[in-house]
């Protein structure tokens, strides 16, 4: 029997509404015990003294670009990115080539995660064949075989009667619709988001309104449908808004807010830094106010990177023949905690939005340390300071926006399946 | 004074000194241009490389003319015979330019930014000779010269921009020069293409009217149309865009009676500007050429930093 015991550490477990100094005894896996002062002859002890002990963190939004894309990451590295963050799980947008549209793809992904991974793999399918928005994937047999909810992220569906049907078609089967909520027309030939500094540099605009009018869209055909919906990487102050309104109305929607939205504004483009184009784009202060309000009030259910690596060939070039997006997956849980000492979210929210609060929008059995569950766990020396550098993140890509920022705060030991897959001192 | 800016990125970067500093140098090259012998050995044995990434014929042109009359080596690369056509990324163009030891290069390009780009991975002067729609600081340099010319200073001027203001270049640098030198800029132009904040980049008033925008100004500046890039979500029709946005003889009359006429060219006569003002007393439409070349001289000769007696 393989036991381990983390001792002595702060254990913060929202699911549980836990919040105590206590020992963790974690047996073959999972967690049998949790209290004062356990100890077990055989049993290998981390001592957690001084340190966070959390459930794993989840991140819902993540492009781990295999198959397909194994120059920019694949599922091993992608992985280890996510426990060198402290994340146990994630879940795989199907924008691979080919796309996760397939029981084929969907189980090259779980069996390669089983073999190479080191965290949880939930994959997304996607919600139309080829991500093409003209026919819907056997949602049926994907959900069987292990996905998690559908999403055309990245290429959102433009027909609003296909959008219908594909809700009306995924609700029976318990699946949410994860919408990329972008209105292609709008955003057309943009860049950055629409405003001054766009104007200033010479940059095609994208519209707030772009987001927000998909997200007015997609919100409403969940009332009309009863379809769980989870919003992307929401980055406006209007469609912030409008999920608090849908919320009240008892529309099944919950959403995601990324760090990099949270912790920037359009004013990171300047200088055409590449590593700040990203869809949807870095927004205004004002927005970014507001998906902080949104983080704090309940409005948003969840902190997801949207890592999406990119090769460094596909960043340094003119901006606006960039790839869009970043990589977050090392540095989510580092500004996560710089939200706390803003005095914008207390810990334990922050905790709660990156465990049990994503996983329960997504439906994953992860995210809590509860007795009996899978012993996912992360150890967080919430004061740990640290530097980032590009070029020792974990990932295969190295396009971050927060290259050489000083941080505090990092995930010093990450538990998967009572396996430790992460040790910063090792 | 001493200028110490190794590239011409944009005005952006530029001060009043600096800008009174190149329009000084600008009309004591001037003179050399009305010689017999239009040239003079300054730049002797500094190569520039004239890298145009987008087609150009009259900019090209004039900073060419202007390397040759400094005794400059200048070479010209365009879009269509570098090798850019054949998929290398603008960093390995640059570094193989580079690699022949260029002093200046000289750069127009489609993608704003590509002069910021070039001047972070290059040793040599970067020149920005128009990049996307982010700055073309050689013409607003002219513009000024021209404006100087014939008004005596910026400062105080009422300065109409008409037109394309979202697209254009010219107009971002025009702002952020006359803005720091003191006038006001009076911004027409149809409804979609009025960029977003574009108030915010200096002394800039936005009008719905075109005759709103000219009444009593002194300098109206009209922009070309871009024909062939205008998407049909823009504008309706020419025919509507010439009654609505373009100047003639009737509205030109609401500016001041010596108001004078511009555009960066080249036109579309009858869509913009009418024959009658473009060819008529007030325009100073080619001394925006001439000083074309006398600015662009001085800005290969600041930014080289020769210690050089500036004519003989
Ligand atoms: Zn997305």
């Amino acid at each position: 029997m393989e036991k381990l015991i983390i001792k002595g550490g702060r254990v913060i477990d929202p699911a549980q509404n836990l919040d105590e100094t206590l020992d963790i005894l974690i047996e073959n896996g999972v967690v049998v015990s949790i209290g004062g002062g356990i100890d077990a002859e055989d049993a290998e002890v981390i001592d957690a003294t001084g340190k966070l002990v959390t459930p794993g963190l989840v991140d819902i939004h993540v492009h781990l670009r295999d198959p397909g894309f194994e120059y920019k990451e694949d599922i091993a590295s992608g992985t280890r990115s996510a426990v060198a963050g402290g994340f146990t799980s994630v879940a795989c947008m199907p924008n691979t080539k080919p796309v996760n549209d397939n029981h084929t793809i969907t189980s090259y992904i779980l069996q390669k995660a089983e073999k190479e991974g080191s965290c949880r793999v939930f994959p997304i399918a996607s919600i139309t064949k080829g991500m093409a928005g003209e026919s819907l994937t056997e949602m049926g047999e994907l959900k069987e075989i292990g996905c998690c909810a559908v999403s055309d992220d990245g290429v959102p569906v433009s027909n609003s009667e296909m959008m219908r049907r594909a809700m009306e078609y995924a609700r029976p089967f318990g699946l949410a619709i994860v919408t990329h909520a972008e209105d292609l027309a709008l955003v057309g030939s943009g860049v950055m988001n629409e405003g001054p500094v766009a104007t200033e540099l010479g940059l095609k605009g994208i519209p707030w309104v772009a987001e927000d009018a998909a997200t007015v869209r997609d919100v409403m055909l969940s009332e009309l449908t009863g379809c769980r919906l989870h919003v992307c990487h929401v980055s406006t102050k209007g469609s912030v808004d409008i999920v608090r309104q849908a919320k009240r109305r008892g529309v099944p929607v919950t959403c995601e807010a990324t760090p990099h939205h949270f912790s920037l504004t359009e004013e990171a483009v300047r200088g055409y830094n590449t590593n700040a184009k990203m869809n949807p784009p870095l927004r205004s202060e004002e927005d970014r106010q507001a998906v902080l309000a949104g983080l704090a009030d309940g409005t948003i259910d969840a902190i997801a990177t949207d890592h999406a690596p990119h090769h460094l060939d596909e960043k340094n070039v003119e901006f606006n023949i960039a790839m869009n997006g970043v990589v977050g997956l090392e540095t989510a849980l580092s500004l996560s905690l710089q939200l706390v000492r803003d005095g914008v979210i207390d810990l334990h929210r922050m905790i709660e939005l990156l465990t049990c609060s994503p996983a329960r929008a997504l439906d994953l059995p992860v995210g809590t340390l509860e007795i009996g569950s899978d012993a996912d766990v992360t150890i967080i020396d919430p004061d740990l300071k640290w530097t980032v550098d590009a070029q020792q993140l974990a990932s295969k890509s190295k396009n971050t926006p927060f290259d050489g920022w000083e941080m505090q705060g990092a995930a010093v030991c990450t538990v998967v399946g009572g396996k430790v897959m992460f040790d910063i001192a090792k | 004074m001493a200028f110490r800016h190794k590239h011409i990125l944009g005005i952006e970067h530029l001060s009043a000194e600096d800008i009174q500093l190149i329009l000084d140098t600008a009309e004591s090259f001037k003179e050399i241009n009305s010689r017999d012998i239009k040239k003079v050995p300054t730049l002797r044995g500094k190569t520039i490389i004239n890298a145009f990434f987008e087609a150009s014929t009259r900019t090209r042109l004039s900073f060419e003319i202007a390397g040759k009359r400094l005794s400059a080596d200048s070479v010209n690369i365009s879009g269509s015979t570098s090798s850019v056509v054949k998929g290398e990324t603008l960093e390995d163009t640059a570094k193989n330019i580079e690699a022949m030891a260029p002093d200046i290069i000289v750069i127009r390009h489609g993608h704003s930014g590509s002069p910021h780009y070039l001047a972070e991975r290059v040793g040599c002067s970067i020149i920005n000779a128009g990049d996307g729609a982010h700055e073309h600081p050689s013409q607003a340099l002219l513009d000024l010269m021209t404006m100087r010319e014939h008004k005596g200073s910026i400062k105080g001027l009422e300065v109409a921009i008409v037109g394309d203001i979202t697209h254009s270049r010219v107009a971002r640098s025009n702002i952020y020069a006359l803005t720091r030198m003191g006038a006001r800029i009076r911004l027409a132009g149809p409804g979609t293409m009025i960029p977003a904040g574009i108030e915010k980049m200096g002394d800039v008033t936005v009008f719905n009217d075109l005759r709103d925008a000219i009444k009593d100004a002194d300098v109206v500046m009209m922009l070309r149309i871009q024909l062939e890039r205008q998407s049909k979500t823009l504008l309706p029709s020419l025919r509507e865009y010439a009654r609505y946005f373009g100047l003639n003889q009737e509205n030109l009359k609401l500016a001041r009676p010596d108001a004078i006429v511009m555009h960066p060219g080249p036109m579309n006569r009858g869509v913009e500007i009418s024959s009658y003002v473009s060819d008529g007393e007030q325009n100073v439409i080619l001394d925006q050429v001439e000083n074309g070349v006398a600015v662009r001289m001085a800005l290969l000769y600041l930014v080289s930093g020769v210690d050089a007696i500036l004519a003989e």
